[in-house]
């Protein structure tokens, strides 16, 4: 059994706002599939006595002091942007309101 | 609409409220919480970014230490348990206010879980259950433009200042609220304020609700009577206190006519409008969130040192709650009376007027009478209504010192709330002290007696009740400006007659 539907390619694809074709959806669950299969094979490997893994290093607690550093001028901070207008970053409007918080 | 609203009083008297509250507050750290940008409100738009914030590649986050800490001190004031060990997560979503496409927030382990916090309302004590207190970032601000409303339909352009992105956001989550019925709006205000109060006692942040860094959505839904919890919405944009209040009850009654109408709820995020006081549709949550929440790769996790939030907590201040009952002794209130203050919003002020040297019936009496009659009249609350602690110190010393009566200190408090200046200078402007020259009031005593015969026969006599019409008499030849105690004792010392 495949481990990712063509169904779940398509709702990925709409989430991220990506267009993708019929066909495009076949050749990416194909191989969305390939990747997942080998990352299961993994997990197959993986224990009851082996605890999962988030992190390649085993740190916990770093930190920085609470001190400001320079930020960038707006110059600097617009110079990728596609498009600004009064010193903002200009975007196409997105009318879902999948608003953060 | 044309819909008529039901009763309150029918609709709690049919239905059990549910509600819960969200509640996200900006932390007052100095740098935003994954890198060193300052967090001061304002600025010119994209001034305080750098490559963090603005998620360019190759940068990476580090958690600041002091939202942390202040996260944790959070935490324990609200009586939670402290994770041992917990992890950022990625919410994605697709949104131009995180410039990353997503959000770093916390997700399945959040750092302070299990709490609680009393409020206290009608004079009962409601303990809220907290489920959850976590750490993410907060996002930028979007302005709409090319449409004609300024909202986002009808709009063609987004433009983004992402100044505020990444400032450090606690969000505070409570349990569901059951069992309030007609209180519920009253228990969501009790508890946000009270919430205001113990996060600006712990000093971490400013919690100013008109400027954004303290915000609160409110679920509410209503349930027949042992039936299940119905289907609720969540109200966002309510952005004071009193509207916390406003939008629990608008959005209960508009729900009961739904029900009644044979209707059924739609789980939405709806929008509450200042000025009408009532809720509109925003986005259907039906069709909606699948924010994809994974690890954060790019931060370690937290551990906090048990050591450290022992530390920690053995510093924790005095919170409101027991500070407040503290003042109640003190002040020598019942809890009527405390109630009243803390409904007023006086606390602090009648705790600064007296810590300025006045006594506290005095504080008391001026915060909780002409001043919250104004506050009310003009819709502020007592805190903005433009007279300090300090001005009503300075104005009650005039009346101990015999310089003001009271209809005059009134007077004078009206200028200071108007914007006149200190009670002093009002009071020399307006030309308001009590005559105190006992050659120029015996003259308008003499001047009062000789002018009502009768009324001063009625006096020596022994009718000495009659004296009042005297003393008017006098305080309208000195237009009110006369101590009405000394001037009633001159009027009998000098008809001799003992008072």
């Amino acid at each position: 059994m495949a481990a990712i539907s063509r169904e779940e390619v398509a709702h990925l694809a709409r989430l991220s706002r990506l267009a993708v074709t019929e066909e495009e959806l076949d050749t990416f669950a194909g191989q969305l599939d390939v990747i997942l299969q080998a990352v299961a094979q993994v997990g197959e490997v993986a224990a009851a006595d082996i605890p999962p893994t988030s992190h390649s290093v085993p740190l916990t607690n770093i930190f920085r002091e609470d001190v400001v550093t320079p930020c960038l001028t707006p110059e600097e901070a617009l110079s990728g942007a596609p498009d600004a207008e009064d010193q903002r970053f200009r975007v196409p409007r997105i009318l879902s309101e999948d608003v953060a918080s | 609409m044309t819909t008529t609203l039901p009763a309150y009083d029918e609709v709690v008297a049919r239905f059990e409220p549910v509600i819960g509250l969200e509640t996200h507050v900006e932390l007052g750290t100095n740098t935003k919480m994954f890198c060193g940008c300052p967090t001061d409100f304002g600025g010119e738009p994209n001034t305080r970014v750098c490559p963090v914030c603005l998620g360019l590649p190759g940068s990476l986050p580090v958690a600041n230490k002091a939202a942390i800490e202040a996260i944790i001190r959070i935490g324990l004031a609200l009586n939670c348990s402290i994770a041992e060990w917990c992890r950022f997560a990625r919410k994605n979503y697709f949104y131009p206010d995180m410039p990353k496409n997503f959000q770093i927030s916390q997700y399945d382990e959040p750092i302070c879980v299990d709490g609680y916090l009393d409020v206290e309302v009608g004079g009962e004590t409601v303990r809220i259950e907290i489920e959850r207190v976590h750490l993410e970032e907060d996002t930028g601000k979007t302005l709409h433009v090319g449409g004609a409303t300024g909202r986002i339909h009808g709009a063609t352009e987004s433009l983004v200042d992402y100044n505020r992105a990444g400032i450090p956001l606690v969000e505070i989550v409570t349990k569901p609220i059951t069992g309030t019925g007609a209180l519920a709006p009253d228990v969501a205000k009790a508890y946000v304020a009270e919430l205001r109060d113990v996060i600006r006692t712990l000093g971490v942040s400013d919690v100013r609700m008109e400027e954004g860094s303290l915000r609160c959505d409110v679920n509410t839904s209503l349930n027949l009577p042992g039936a299940e919890w119905g289907t609720r919405t969540e109200t966002k944009n309510v952005n004071s206190l009193r509207s916390v209040e406003r939008a629990v009850r608008s959005e209960m009654l508009r729900q009961a006519s739904v029900l009644d109408a044979g209707g059924r709820i739609t789980q939405e995020t709806r929008h509450f409008h200042e000025d009408t006081g009532d809720t509109t549709p925003g986005r259907s949550k039906e069709t909606a969130t699948d924010y994809r929440y994974f690890p954060e790769p790019d931060l370690v996790p937290i551990a906090p040192d048990p050591a450290w939030v022992a530390e920690l907590k053995a510093a924790l201040p005095e919170l409101p709650r027991v500070h407040r009952r503290r003042l109640q002794q003190q002040w020598g209130l019942s809890d009527l009376d405390m109630q009243s203050v803390l409904n007023a919003g006086a606390v602090e002020l009648i705790e600064a007027t007296v810590a300025a040297g006045t006594t506290p019936a005095a504080a008391r009496k001026w915060w909780l009478g002409e001043l919250s009659r104004r506050a009310n009249e003009s819709g502020v609350e007592l805190a903005e209504i433009g007279a300090t602690p300090a001005q009503v110190a300075e104005l009650q010393g005039l009346v101990d010192a015999g310089k003001l009566n009271d209809k005059m200190a009134r007077t004078v408090l009206e200028g200071v709330v108007d914007g006149e200046g200190s009670p002093t200078e009002i009071m020399t402007n307006r030309g308001l002290e009590v005559v105190s020259d006992t050659g120029a009031l015996t003259a308008a005593v003499d001047e009062a007696i000789a002018a009502n015969p009768g009324i001063a026969d009625k006096i020596r006599s022994g009718k000495v009740a009659a004296v009042g019409a005297l003393v008017g008499a006098v305080m309208k030849t000195t237009r009110g400006q006369a101590d009405a105690k000394t001037l009633r004792e001159l009027i009998l010392e000098r008809l001799g007659v003992q008072g």
